[in-house]
């Protein structure tokens, strides 16, 4: 594939795939388990002499599979947030762009007003209204990220609907919904692919953002923002508690950066071509 | 000693050659064509002789500018001579002037920041440079920005930019290529009078410039050289087979076959038609006006006009695009109703388009065999895949390209493969009538020439009528039974194409026909230029429209529009025609 030819792409993907691969696997293989307490191993050191490869926290839980966890939930919640910003956000832009007139203001106003919400009044709502689980992360990011998406989605909608190849189709007279599938939609997957690469990242960072904050993901479970927001606690005594997982965040992100980066430019080439 | 010398010049990026062992030399105040098609290294050329090429390409040989060389010269060096003693015009004057700046701050930076003038007497200079390049109201035009002048005035500022300095060498890419025809001929005979000592390298696609112009004449093709010599002499006894194809495809207004007018029934027609456009603050843009036009059965009629004619705006209400504001278009007998959505399926099929940019007439992300299909799809929606995806091979096979060519992508043709597909899709469902909106503009003359060969072949075997808008005279005159001039907005005339081009009725037309440069030195001094320029549509001058412009203009002219009138078997709006029409 000529997205592999990239060594930018060959690398961030790479790492991106160890970490999963790692995180998924390590705790299957690991003999610990992320509830175990072990008081008698309280804040030990990361090391490969000790049973813990990278040491234990203030409970003595392991902090390989506690962090391993952690991984797997925080790209949980970027994957399904992502996906839901695609398929709302997509679906809902080329619809509003090619629409346009009346349809697409009313549509565009109702983005910008959920725009207009603070972010973090609108999950403290959901969390007074709702008992606190695990999908209210994953309702709340996904319902902020999706408007970007869709704002831009609509704006490349609107150049594509002049351009001749669309104004053929509609002479032709083909379907609106033929229309989106086939002539809108393909031609906004350069753009769409790069701003989910981005998205990614942003959600990542919402997430450990409110799990800092203790509005997400609650004991025992855990998530990289919730690790490191427990690491900061323990900092002067057990520095690794705050550098495992934010260095490990820090990774996540820069790989999920790069990528979109990368694939960016692969796109504009194509396109320029 | 020659001002200007390359020798063996190569330009590479990567493995690709862009130019290659280019050698000549330009002379002390000569003028010099360069001359080529698109991809031919012209503009390569220019920029490699300015120092200008980006980063990655790889420029050997030499380059001498007044005994020094300046290929790969440092960039202190090279500033001495860009805009100094060599200065460019490029094609858009748009995208070479700044939207921010006033015209009058852009040209004294120039002299600034070369030391010329000082910042009091700067000012000065530069208006007097304006009014010398015949800007109308110097002073008022110093203080207005690059969007608020129209393109021919535009490329007025960029040759006062240039000339500015006084350089010693001025290189013009296309200069004229993005202007009406009237306009054209006013540059070039501003650049030809401007010149004094300075040399011109004149580099454009278009023999016509060349012919009445340059001294010398260089013809490019795939980054070579391959002829050089007095243009008189290449034209009369051209020595290389591209210069006599590039000859030969180079359209003419005074030689050539004519279509007879035909007989028959109306299978199109626009009755009355107007379109407006509410404009912003301005009231109401009238883009066309009371106009009738109807096309045969077999018949091509071409649309003729400079940019704010309003021939898109007829267009696009022809095809339901934009809805008709009074007036109404029949096909085939039935009214077709002012919006696409009120058209059934069966005019669809009858009534196809190509468009005037065939790359971007195309979806990037579709391979050439469904581009195709899509319109049998949408039709014939029972047709089993396998007849239909030997129609799409046989319409391919019949608009001259092979089957390999079914799974390409668009940006893997070239411009004039891709309106072969254009056209292979507007065919296939064997329609009554093609509208073509500038169909051959963006294509070079070679490939042109074949593209409306095409279609008049389509047209002899099927009876297809055409309805061919082009800013080009010399190419309506080749497809064309009938030829409609529109100027702003309103019909000019009406007339058969015999008669046309052989007699103009409206003084517009004969001003249009002079206006085209003729592909022949021989043939030079036969055309002229239109004075003014054509009038902004939300403003239009009283009376006649064209009066300003019109050399035999009257009272009557400026006060009271004409009608549209049947004069002989053409209709005219001219209260003079036939007073005109007896001296001549």
């Amino acid at each position: 594939m000529k997205l592999l030819s990239n060594r930018v792409v060959r690398v961030s993907t790479g790492l991106l795939g160890l970490v999963v691969l790692v995180a998924f696997l390590g705790p299957l293989v690991s003999p610990h388990d992320y509830l175990q307490t072990d008081f008698g191993n309280i804040l030990q050191p990361p090391g490969f002499s000790g049973a813990h490869l990278f040491g234990t926290d203030d409970l003595g839980r392991d902090l390989f599979v506690r962090t391993m966890l952690g991984v797997q939930v925080t790209i949980l919640v970027a994957l399904v947030a992502s996906a839901v910003s695609l398929v709302i956000g997509v679906l809902y832009g080329a619809i509003a762009g090619l629409a346009g007139g009346r349809v697409d203001a009313v549509m565009m106003r109702f983005v910008d007003t959920l725009y207009a919400l603070p972010f973090i009044f609108f999950v403290i709502l959901l969390m007074v209204a709702f008992e606190r689980n695990f999908l209210l992360i994953f309702i709340a990011i996904g319902a902020v990220n999706w408007l970007d998406m869709a704002r831009i989605v609509r704006g490349q909608t609107l150049s594509l609907r002049e351009r001749e190849f669309v104004q053929a189709a509609q002479l032709t007279g083909v379907s609106f919904a033929k229309i989106i599938s086939r002539h809108i939609a393909p031609n906004l997957i350069g753009v769409v692919v790069v701003y989910l690469t981005l998205t990614i990242p942003q959600a990542i960072l919402v997430e450990s953002f409110l799990s800092f904050l203790g509005l997400g993901i609650q004991e025992p479970q855990t998530s990289l923002g919730a690790l490191v927001d427990a690491g900061v606690n323990q900092m002067e005594g057990a520095s690794w508690m705050l550098l495992i997982p934010a260095s490990l965040l820090a990774l996540i992100l820069l790989c999920f950066n790069f990528l979109g980066d990368a694939l960016r430019d692969v796109f504009d080439a194509r396109q320029s071509k | 000693m020659s001002l200007l010398q390359l020798e063996n010049l190569n330009i590479f990026y990567g493995e690709d050659a862009a130019v290659q062992d280019l050698s000549f030399a330009v002379d002390v105040g000569e003028c010099v064509g360069l001359v080529g098609e698109s991809g031919s290294g012209k503009t390569q050329t220019a920029l490699a002789i300015l120092g200008l090429l980006p980063k990655p390409a790889k420029v050997t040989g030499s380059i001498t500018f007044a005994g020094s060389e300046i290929l790969n010269a440092s960039e202190k060096t090279l500033n001495e001579i860009r805009g100094v003693r060599a200065a460019m015009v490029f094609q858009d004057p748009m995208q070479a002037l700044n939207p921010y700046l006033t015209i009058g701050r852009q040209l004294s930076h120039i002299l600034a920041a070369h030391n010329i003038a000082a910042a009091a007497a700067a000012d000065a200079s530069v208006i007097e440079m304006l009014q010398r390049v015949g800007l109308p109201d110097p002073r008022r035009q110093f203080r207005a920005y690059p969007h608020q002048l129209s393109g021919g005035m535009r490329q007025r500022v960029m040759i006062a930019s240039a000339l500015l300095a006084a350089p010693d060498l001025l290189i013009a890419d296309e200069p004229t290529t993005a202007l009406d025809v009237t306009v054209q001929a006013q540059i070039l005979d501003l650049l030809e009078e401007l010149r004094d000592d300075t040399a011109l390298l004149l580099i454009t696609h278009d023999l016509g410039v060349v012919a009445g112009r340059c001294e010398r004449m260089l013809v490019m093709e795939k980054g070579r050289l391959v002829e050089a010599g007095r243009t008189a002499e290449v034209f009369s006894g051209p020595q290389h087979e591209h210069t006599r194809t590039l000859l030969a495809a180079a359209p003419r207004l005074d030689r050539g076959k004519v279509h007879k007018p035909l007989a028959g029934e109306d299978v199109f027609s626009i009755e009355a038609a107007e379109v407006s456009y509410r404009e912003h603050g301005k009231g109401r843009l009238h883009a066309v006006q009371q106009l009738s036009v109807a096309v045969k059965q077999g018949e091509t009629v071409a649309i003729v006009g400079e940019s704010g004619s309003g021939k898109s705006s007829l267009v696009r209400a022809a095809l339901g695009l934009v809805p008709l504001s009074s007036g109404k278009i029949v096909f085939c007998g039935s009214d077709l109703g002012q919006t696409p959505k009120s058209r059934s399926a069966a005019v669809r099929r009858d009534l196809q388009l190509v468009f005037q940019d065939p790359v971007g007439s195309l979806n990037p992300q579709m391979k050439v065999a469904a581009i195709i299909a899509e319109q049998l799809l949408v039709h014939e929606p029972a047709m089993a895949k396998k007849e239909r995806q030997q129609r799409v091979a046989a319409i391919l096979e019949k608009v001259g390209l092979d089957e390999t060519y079914l799974g390409r992508y668009p940006h893997q043709l070239s411009g004039g493969q891709a309106q072969r597909v254009a056209i292979a899709r507007a065919l296939i469902l064997r329609p009554k009538v093609l509208v073509c909106d500038e169909a051959v503009a963006a294509l070079d003359g070679s490939v042109r020439k074949q593209i409306l060969e095409l279609l008049m072949r389509e047209q002899s075997e099927t009876g297809l009528s055409i309805l061919f808008i082009t800013h080009d005279l010399a190419v309506a005159r080749g497809i064309s039974h009938r030829v409609l001039v529109m100027y702003l907005g309103r019909l000019v005339e009406l007339a058969s194409s015999e008669a046309l081009f052989t007699q103009a009725l409206h003084p517009y037309t004969a001003a249009l026909l002079r206006a085209v440069p003729v592909p022949d030195p021989s043939a030079a001094g036969g055309y002229a230029s239109l004075p003014g320029e054509v009038p902004s549509i939300l403003s239009p001058p009283s009376g006649c429209a064209f009066h300003p412009r019109c050399a035999h203009s009257k009272n009557i002219c400026t006060t009271t529009r004409p009608s549209t009138r049947q004069l002989g078997a053409a209709l005219i709006a001219c209260h003079r025609a036939e007073e005109l029409l007896q001296p001549r």
